[in-house]
């Protein structure tokens, strides 16, 4: 894992008390709140409905035990002994006080880390695969990657008032779990016919009001040139995206207005201007020193599948559910990625309790390295676990409430706060996510079900992903009441693809027949071995239709 | 349901969050700012809401609270209840936690 160095503490320390004196001044009022809400934006405080809600980054989404620690110790300290885990692998705390803040950003501050860059016009925490470093499939482990472009946009000058958020998202393998292509700059590690390592770069990908799916702007970029390409097409939204209309000012639109062709050759012309040589340079040295802190830990030589596991998995049908769907192959023999669901049936997806936070982090001690993951689907990630230890793992998780065994299955869905606590929306999420959870709680029935994501948002902003969910859920307010509109056949992967709108929206107390109705029609006409997602490709939106609007 | 950008119609409450915590606070009166709806001053008067509100500006500029807004209210039941899902969560807390915010509180 990344360690601080000088640099990095004094930055985040002289951040600290930099926001300590503002708050101080605001409270005596030295600031008024238009002169302050920027300040503490960047510093990843909002405004909710019920209090200040603070968005901790934790960088490409990986943690150690002692972070988890202090996340589960702030949480009692200053918030109601609980944490949500977002879309963008942060962490979200929902009661602060202001007076608190600078006191809980020291404490984060003590094992390394911020809330600096969760908000504002700015680029924003990298993300990256969840199974970085231990992924089967990968060509390299992302995390180095990530580390040089937060290193590079952590306080850069000249990009700290983009015209609109930026985000960015890293992928190792050729199978997509960081959700690259809905990113304002997505980057795929690729191998070339020379066997050299580079990046393929997509441009203008996002969600909210106008979803677009990013334009692959460079098949490969060779990696002592990502500082400079990246400078060169922040620079370029820099200077040409909208400052006028909030909602045209994300990348995606200046690239859809100027058209890919022509973005792209603004990219390529002001790349050649820039100066290679000089700090954003990045030689070969550079990058194998930062990725030494992501060397891969001291695995063992172990022996794959070992008999305890297999008995274990025979005479326990839980503990077989749970392997089946939440344990996946590590690249290492005998090693193993367990995803720790934050989706118990009927749970807030993405909440934990400070007593789990702990527990997860023991666990992650005592059997993964101290390594921690956070995923975008705000679930979490042992990701380097012995198969001989998945046994008594599990156990633990049981005890801890965590174990169940759902990792993308009907009821391992994304949901965004949601009117339960954002300022933004229009409806809730959480408790259709909670009702859908529970008519699906059958685990033998979600197994049969299969692979099927369900993503919910409770705006037009799109934090629950819900244009990408294979059935997506949207909140909007019609005269005052709660409805939800529904999409079908969205993908976030490599073959990432945004939803079909069935027709009109279903209120409250109809959205979870309607999504179950969706479900029943895919199961009822699926051919043997077929996903939801081959499904739709093979029959289209029509007989979803069909039965959604039949009664009507 | 984000916030209304004009005045509803019929009987209205003041409200706005509270600088220092963030807390959810309606208007009683030119002191006072109250965490509970049910103490809150319903007005049915659009001039006596016009006058709270500049008055509550003015407690804006003495940074005691944040971005007041007004919103509709239904008393038919006898009691002051949020015209929208929005206020009433609000008021209340969570709908999905009645453990926290100040439904609990009033448990």
């Amino acid at each position: 894992m990344y360690r601080y160095d000088e640099f990095d503490q004094s930055l985040v320390d002289a951040r600290v008390a930099e926001f300590r004196g503002q708050v101080a001044r605001r409270l005596t009022g030295d600031i008024t709140e238009d002169e302050f809400k920027p300040l503490r934006l960047m510093n990843g405080l909002y405004l909710q409905l019920h209090a200040y809600m603070l968005r901790v980054a934790i960088p490409y989404g990986t943690f150690n035990s002692r972070q988890m620690h202090m996340l589960a110790e702030i949480s009692r300290k200053y918030d109601k002994g609980y944490g949500h885990f977002t879309t963008r692998q942060n962490i979200q705390y929902n009661w602060l006080k202001l007076d608190d803040v600078p006191d809980l950003l020291a404490d984060l501050a003590s094992v390394e880390m911020h809330a600096i860059q969760t908000s504002g016009n700015c680029i924003r925490n990298t993300t990256s695969d969840q199974y970085a470093g231990a992924a089967a499939d990968e060509i390299e482990d992302p995390r180095p990657t990530c580390e040089i472009i937060r290193q590079w946009s952590t306080f850069h000058p000249e990009f700290s008032f983009l015209p609109r958020k930026f985000k960015i998202a890293v992928t190792g393998a050729p199978k997509d779990r960081a959700a690259v292509q809905i990113h304002d700059i997505g980057i795929q590690i690729v191998e070339n016919n020379k066997g050299e390592v580079g990046y393929s770069i997509f441009v203008g990908g996002g969600l909210g009001r106008t979803p677009m799916i990013g334009k692959h702007i460079r098949a490969f970029l060779p990696r002592q040139d990502l500082l400079a390409y990246l400078e060169a097409i922040v620079r370029v939204y820099n200077m040409l995206g909208r400052r006028d209309n909030i909602y045209k000012a994300r990348i995606k639109i200046l690239v859809h207005e100027t058209s890919a062709a022509e973005f792209t050759r603004l990219v390529e012309e002001e790349f050649e201007k820039i100066d290679k040589t000089n700090l954003l340079a990045l030689p070969d040295e550079e990058i194998a020193r930062i990725s030494k802190y992501f060397a891969p830990p001291d695995f063992e030589e172990l022996a794959p599948s070992p008999a305890a596991l297999l008995d274990a998995i025979d005479q326990d049908r839980d503990f077989a559910l749970w392997v089946k769907a939440n344990v996946t192959p590590h690249k290492v023999q005998g090693y193993s990625i367990v995803n720790v669901s934050l989706k118990p049936i009927g749970g807030v997806p993405g909440d934990i309790t400070a007593d789990q936070m702990d527990g997860v982090a023991e666990l992650a001690r005592e059997y993964s390295f101290d390594e921690i993951r956070a995923t975008h689907e705000q679930n979490l990630v042992l990701p380097h676990v012995r198969e001989t230890d998945l046994y008594a793992i599990w156990q633990r998780l049981v005890e801890l409430e965590l174990a169940t065994a759902n990792i993308g299955l009907v009821s391992d869905m994304i949901a965004c706060p949601g009117l339960d606590y954002c300022n933004l929306a229009n409806a809730r999420s959480i408790p259709v996510a909670q009702l859908i959870s529970e008519r699906f709680a059958e685990l033998e029935r979600q197994h049969n079900i299969g692979d099927l994501k369900i993503k919910i948002s409770g705006c037009i902003n799109a934090c629950g992903h819900h244009h990408v969910g294979h059935i997506g859920i949207l909140g909007v307010d019609r005269k005052g009441e709660e409805y939800y509109q529904i999409t079908l056949g969205g993908s976030a992967d490599e073959n990432t693809r945004l939803g079909d709108i069935t027709g009109p929206s279903f209120p409250y107390d109809k959205v979870v027949d309607a999504v179950e109705t969706v479900v029943n029609t895919y199961v009822d006409i699926r051919t043997p071995g077929e996903s939801f997602l081959q499904t739709y490709a093979r029959v289209g939106l029509a007989p979803f239709k069909e039965t959604l609007y039949a009664a009507a | 349901m984000s916030k209304p950008h004009r005045k509803a119609k019929g009987p209205q409450v003041l409200t706005a969050n509270r600088l220092v915590d963030g807390d959810v606070v309606y208007w009683r009166d030119e002191t006072t700012w109250v965490a509970n709806l049910s103490e809150a001053r319903v007005f049915e008067n659009e001039d006596e809401l016009s006058k709270a509100e500049a008055d509550a500006q003015a407690q804006v500029k003495a940074d005691k609270i944040i971005d007041p807004y007004a919103f509709g209210v239904d008393l038919s039941s006898g009691t002051v209840a949020p015209a929208s899902m929005r206020e009433l969560i609000r008021a209340k807390g969570p709908s999905i936690r009645l453990d926290l915010g100040k439904q609990a509180e009033a448990a």
